[in-house]
């Protein structure tokens, strides 16, 4: 099993959410995130002065998958998500060793 | 004694809450420029000058601004109570047929909104108790006699004449008594205080830009009966006052625009709410005064010049929070000075000539003269009204009630429920997401 988060640009987020109930994945954690990467922040004019601001606001999407989906899951979000513009976000994939739906107490596979 | 004059009264009336208004309009002004820890804060600064002003004005607020002592500096006691004037008319001038209580009425709210401009210096870390008696006190010895110096045109035989109405500078509807007096009591103020943690480091975004734009339309509203209000009758003065409010504050709004779109690149809904007041605050001493082409130059170099001013903070490194210096005393002074320029009987004719009307230099050096004394009198005695409340009950807040948020600290109240987790925007998304699964 692994773990799939996305930062993605929070307009995405509805897009996203299609693309992965096209691919069958009936599970997700949104959060608001905010943070910034090689585009840096942007600046802002106030009365003359000028604020940087350096955390640009984005969405965090987390989604546990089986080891096989993952691909498909990756390259749904991806075409999604990109407008090819600097600040598009970032997804990577981490191990999981285990997941128990609480419910039930299914562990593994079952309980995705 | 003339007879009232029921339209001239009527007119006087609707101005007097014209003018109520625009402190209101002043707290979102200012609200929506500071952080959302101290919005609430920012606000009850001006709703608690209401309510201090207005009732000493009854006490002997009105009585000490336009009683009649003889004295230049100071009005008297006599009226204290307002109970002995009910059903006078007006003698200020004695060319009123309004009742003396409509024009008590009237300059009350100009006597409520004066310290709350004052406010605007001090953001985020006022004790708001202290703000309170200071108001009570500032009033008491600066804004009542400055206010009998410059509104107070004496008896029917002009004695008791305010120091510089009896001197002949003109200001119609108070570029020295409200404007230039409360810039200076901000930057007094301001130097009390000191500058607020972060200044200069962090970023002090306005917090709501609408609510700002809201305050400045309120402001321009209320400010027709300010000014064209001041003619204290339904004329032509009143008439030319109005117009010139319009044009002056129009001019100034693209001034300032014309300013941020050369120098910073974009021209910001901030400086458009900032222009508009920097010109209101510019064409108010020169209103009645001014031919409406001169008003529109009036405006636009107000637009202008403040747009620049409000960076002198920076420079010299003090904390007028909300720019009542670059603003109030930048435009006050400049308006009170343009009438030595563009003043003119032919618009009215107790007025004067100034430079480009052939009337040389003369009025030129009365208004500065008046304004510099506004200015001098406004700094000193607030710098030691602020300085002796520090020194004893404590004007500022401590460092953590300040970074926590004086809203919270001295109001217990939040101006907005916003919660990452329950709250609106990703919220709503949620909810589709969960229910569609």
């Amino acid at each position: 099993m692994k773990l799939i988060t996305a930062i993605v640009k929070p307009f995405k987020l509805d897009e996203i959410k299609s693309a992965l109930e096209g691919q069958g994945i009936n599970g997700l954690t949104v959060s608001e995130a905010s943070g910034f990467g090689r585009q840096r922040g942007h600046t802002e004019v106030y009365r003359g002065a000028e604020y940087t601001v350096d955390l640009i606001p984005k969405v965090r999407v987390e989604i546990l998958v089986d080891d096989a989906d993952v691909d498909k899951v990756l390259d749904a979000i991806v075409a999604v998500a990109q407008t090819g513009r600097i600040g598009d976000g970032k997804v990577w994939v981490i191990p999981v060793e285990q997941v128990i739906r609480v419910r039930t107490g299914e562990r593994g596979s079952a309980a995705l | 004694m003339p007879e009232l004059n029921t339209g001239d009264t009527a007119w006087v009336l609707a101005s007097a809450a014209l003018v109520l208004l625009m402190t209101p309009g002043l707290a979102f002004f200012y609200g929506g420029m500071v952080r959302a820890k101290s919005v609430l804060n920012m606000m009850m600064m001006s709703f608690a000058s209401i309510a201090v002003v207005s009732v000493l004005w009854v006490f002997y607020g009105y009585s000490l601004a336009f009683g009649n002592s003889g004295s230049p500096w100071y009005g008297s006691f006599e009226l204290s109570g307002l109970s002995s004037v009910v059903n006078d008319l007006t003698a200020n001038g004695a060319i009123y047929p309004i009742p003396v209580l409509a024009f008590a009425a009237f300059q009350l709210m100009f006597a409520v909104i004066t310290p709350a401009l004052i406010s605007g210096a001090i953001a985020d870390r006022a004790k708001f108790a202290t703000w309170v008696v200071f108001v009570a006190i500032w009033v008491t010895v600066v804004y009542f006699p400055v206010a009998h110096w410059v509104f107070d045109f004496g008896g029917s035989d002009a004695t008791g004449a305010g120091y510089l109405a009896g001197k002949g500078v003109l200001d119609f509807a108070g570029g020295t008594a409200v404007h230039i007096n409360a810039g200076a009591a901000g930057l007094a103020l301001a130097l009390v205080l000191g500058k607020r943690v972060g200044f200069k480091k962090e970023p002090m975004r306005p917090h709501s830009l609408p609510l700002v734009l809201l305050g400045a339309g309120l402001l321009w509203f209320g400010w027709f009966g300010f000014n064209a209000g001041s003619a204290l009758g339904a004329n032509g003065t009143a008439a030319i006052a109005f117009l010139n409010t319009q044009v002056a504050t129009a001019a100034a709004l693209a001034g300032w625009l014309i300013v941020e779109k050369i120098r910073d690149g974009h021209p910001t809904s901030l400086g458009a709410a900032s222009g508009a007041v920097a010109g209101l605050v510019a064409i108010t001493p020169a209103c009645a005064f001014v031919a409406p082409w001169a008003a529109v130059v009036i405006g636009l170099i107000a637009g202008i010049l403040c747009a620049l001013a409000v960076g002198l903070k920076y420079k010299f490194n003090y904390d007028d929070s909300l720019d009542v210096v670059g603003v109030h005393l930048v435009g006050g002074l400049w308006g009170t000075l343009s009438i030595g320029f563009f003043g003119t009987t032919a618009i009215t004719s107790w007025g004067a000539n100034g430079l480009l009307y052939g009337g040389g230099t003369e009025l030129l050096i009365k208004q500065a003269t008046g304004a510099l004394t506004v200015l001098a009198y406004s700094f000193t005695v607030t710098l030691i009204i602020g300085f002796l409340l520090e020194k004893t009950i404590g004007f500022r807040i401590s460092r953590d009630e300040e970074v926590e948020g004086v809203d919270l600290t001295s109001h217990a109240e939040s101006a907005y429920e916003i919660d990452n987790r329950a709250g609106a925007g990703l919220g709503g998304i949620l909810t589709s997401i969960r229910s569609e699964g």
